[in-house]
């Protein structure tokens, strides 16, 4: 059992929980992720490590409300409470470099995974350039956080109502017009915005790497739910990932294979719904 | 059991059938197809035995289980201790009696079947481990865990309690028969991990059993259906372990979470051994394999066994209920993924597989059942490609008609493709099933650990030491996909070379 030492909502339907893992604290580094099952019928479900802090022994994990999964963790799991099984750090760390100009992108609860890959760049001594974007100001989660382990930070939503109106690949590319001298591009979030991002930094012909958020089953590789074609071949995201070379990601790809399980998701919370209100055993 | 007498002895006497669930009927649940010999079943079938006096059927276990000696003790209807008697070299009999290929190994060396049929080994080691599971409460597994501990013939030596194990009484503490305070760390929960666990502890380690999954069990989970080996049998296997002082620690992805080497340095482990299986899934490198619809054996399995999808939505895990499935292979592995296709609501399932039946690598048994239960066999045929829709979803598997040339270099006979036979089989889900590789984990994770050409660990294989003094490695990961059986005879003795080298390293 993992206890929840403290459980924060960031914004509408976006939650961030402190769990006490203290191995999984110190062994994890910046681009890994982990699973986790809320109870003895759960589903494993991956997700990005939002921070950790190998002293307090704890793992921050960030998640939207997206499924029956999500729904029940946020409704029925608070502080003092426990996961069942949380296993990780899972996948590829991130290659950090040293003295680079590098940009990071976070859109919408992508934010969250991009905060330790941009603390990790700035301690290397790399100048670190934030973007962030979300559809609406009640959506902007970790701004003042991420802000801080970047040289230069743009926020960006798609309705104006904080910071500037527009998509993130609009300064992006300001960006990259502005300066040559960018080495490295990370984005991450929802599959459409880190396939523009490919796109608007492919002329530039930036390195870009994208983290994917394939559904997966046990993360080590033994199952190869998270299969995705990268330059041609086929990649399993929890083992080879799951950051990914941008220009190379066949993104239609991904959209698709994230839609295979569209029906059951669909069941699956409308149990969850017919049931009593809360279903946890708490 | 009184009231029972046994039967004449007699070789002539047929062998014991099987009982089984009505194959139309067990096609569509999820319950045990075999349901185990009666005890009149077990006395007759022991009967049969010539109780050589050169038994040649231990010779073909690669657990050396005393076969002539439990057989004889199901003879004088002693199950009891019999069942003691299995468990002095397998923890796991329950599980063998169910899994092993006991045809190709001590039954093919059974004295019976040069003139008869060979004695049925393996159903009388599952009669004798179900009965006395059935007859023990949680308490008497660990209760019969401290006689096997105490029993041990090895001569024992006082010692301080292990560091580490505070936690839980330990069955024959302040008794122990390896070296005083040392530890063993095993990595992968399945039968090899499971074996040499328990042979440890046997011996008096502190071990601890470390697997990345949520539950203990590797393959025997994950991998093998209920229908085949319920997972209740396996989780009383794993409580007898833990009753013998073994710790487990799931959700502990060792490559991740801790390195090996970290295991030995900073977990002050004094050994490791790594059985963590083959792992990654083969797939055909053809056109359309990323279609939803298509599944890997392992993830397809997994979803089924593992997270219990069949029971979906009662439990979260989706699986795809295919109308019309067509498994790609023609191992045990791809037996099982039709038999639960076939129970998940197939209208058909087919089985493709690009040789004949003669050279099907499955389990006679296990080829039988799956075309009992309806299974459509489309033997010399190989897939070129799989269709699908504007959506993704699979419609079709394309395939090429084969025949069969000269053997090669496995002596089967190589297949060659039929120039313009293609054809398309109408299916809306494919499960491949054609093999796993090394999962290279582990072997990127740990400096100075040599791996074959293939990416398998590099390991002796008598004891399964590998390039790092302290580290030995068996099962799948050192030898590729093989059977529960192999793994479980790399874990024994991969125990008693761990058990010579802690004693010499002591000295």
């Amino acid at each position: 059992m993992f206890s929840i030492l403290k459980k924060e909502q960031l914004a509408d339907g976006i939650y961030q929980y402190t769990v006490e893992a203290p191995d999984i604290a110190r062994a994890a580094r910046a681009g890994q992720f982990v699973i986790l099952r809320l109870d003895e019928h759960g589903e494993r479900i991956p997700l990005t490590i939002a921070d950790f802090d190998a002293a307090a022994g704890t793992v921050d994990i960030v998640f939207q409300v997206v499924g029956k999964t999500t729904e029940e963790l946020a409704a029925c799991y608070d502080t003092g409470g426990a996961l069942l099984d949380l296993a990780g750090p899972l996948g590829r760390p991130s290659d950090i470099p040293t003295g680079e100009n590098v940009i990071v992108i976070g859109g919408g609860v992508g934010i969250a995974p991009v905060y330790p890959i941009a603390r990790a760049l700035h301690e290397a001594g790399n100048h670190v350039i934030g973007i962030i974007g979300c559809r609406t100001k009640d959506l902007v989660i970790m701004e003042d956080k991420l802000a801080a382990v970047c040289d230069e930070f743009i926020t960006t939503t798609d309705d104006g109502t904080w910071g500037r109106c527009a998509l993130v690949t609009e300064p992006l590319r300001e960006v990259l017009e502005k300066r040559n001298d960018i080495d490295l591009v990370v984005a991450i979030g929802p599959g459409p915005m880190m396939k523009f991002c490919a796109e608007t930094t492919r002329p530039f012909e930036v390195k870009t790497v994208v983290s994917l958020n394939c559904i997966m089953v046990d993360g080590t590789g033994m199952c190869g739910a998270c299969r995705i074609e990268v330059g041609g071949e086929t990649k399993f995201a929890c083992a080879d990932g799951p950051e990914f070379d941008g220009h190379a990601v066949n993104f239609d790809q991904l959209a698709m294979r994230l839609r295979g399980y569209v029906e059951q998701e669909r069941l699956a919370l409308d149990h969850y719904h017919g049931g009593e209100a809360c279903q946890c055993q708490k | 059991m009184s009231e029972v007498k046994n039967p004449p002895p007699s070789p002539k006497t047929p062998r014991t059938a099987m009982p089984e669930q009505d194959p139309k009927r067990r096609a569509r649940n999820f319950e045990e197809v075999a349901l185990g010999y009666s005890e009149k079943d077990a006395l007759t079938e022991a009967a049969r035995c010539l109780s050589c006096r050169k038994p040649t059927c231990k010779a073909g276990c690669p657990v050396e289980v005393p076969i002539p000696e439990f057989v004889a003790l199901v003879k004088e209807g002693k199950f009891a201790e019999a069942a003691q008697k299995i468990k002095e070299n397998n923890a796991l009999p329950a599980v063998c009696g169910r899994v092993c290929p006991q045809e190709k190994q001590c039954e093919n060396g059974c004295v019976l079947g040069k003139r008869f049929e060979p004695l049925a080994i393996g159903r009388l080691e599952r009669f004798v481990a179900d009965r006395e599971r059935e007859q023990k409460s949680a308490e008497g597994i660990s209760a019969e865990a401290q006689k096997a501990l105490g029993s041990d013939e090895i001569a024992a030596s006082a010692t301080k309690q292990p560091p580490r194990n505070d936690r839980m009484t330990r069955p024959g503490a302040g008794v122990t028969r390896g070296v005083p305070g040392k530890r063993v760390a095993v990595v992968g929960s399945g039968p090899g991990g499971l074996t040499c666990a328990s042979d440890l502890a046997r011996l008096g380690y502190s071990v601890t059993l470390f697997e990345a999954l949520h539950e203990p069990g590797g393959v025997l989970v994950y991998g093998i259906p209920e229908f085949r080996l319920p997972k209740d049998i396996v989780k009383s296997e794993v409580d007898y372990i833990k009753g013998l002082g073994v710790e487990v620690r799931t959700d502990a992805v060792i490559g991740h979470l801790f390195g090996i080497n970290e295991l030995l340095t900073d977990h002050g482990y004094d050994a490791v051994f790594i059985a963590s299986g083959a792992g990654f899934p083969m797939f055909m490198n053809i056109p359309g394999e990323n279609l939803n619809g298509v599944y890997s054996a392992n993830e397809f399995l997994t979803r089924a066994n593992l997270m219990k999808a069949y029971l979906f939505p009662e439990y979260d895990t989706p699986i795809a209920r295919g109308k019309n499935v067509a498994v790609v292979g023609g191992g045990n592995v791809a037996m099982d993924s039709a038999r639960v296709a076939m129970r998940l609501g197939a209208e058909h399932v087919y089985l493709v597989y690009r040789r004949s039946l003669e050279e099907l690598p499955a389990r006679a048994e296990e080829v039988h059942h799956a075309d009992e239960e309806g299974i459509e066999f489309k033997l010399l045929n190989n897939p070129t490609g799989i269709l699908g829709d504007d959506s993704g979803r699979v419609t079709g598997l394309r395939c090429i008609a084969m025949e069969l040339g000269e053997p090669d270099a496995s002596g089967r006979r190589r297949p060659f493709e039929v120039a313009g036979s293609e054809f398309v089989l109408d299916v809306d889900t494919v499960i491949m099933a054609i093999g796993t590789r090394a999962n290279p984990l582990i072997g990127n994770a740990t400096p100075g650990l040599n791996l074959t050409d293939r990416g398998y660990i590099a390991a002796d294989e008598i004891t399964g030491q590998t390039s790092l003094p302290a580290v030995f490695a068996g099962g799948d990961i050192v030898t590729g996909s093989a059977t529960v059986i192999a793994a479980m005879g790399a874990g024994k003795r991969a125990a008693k070379a761990i058990h010579a080298y802690l004693q010499n390293s002591n000295a």
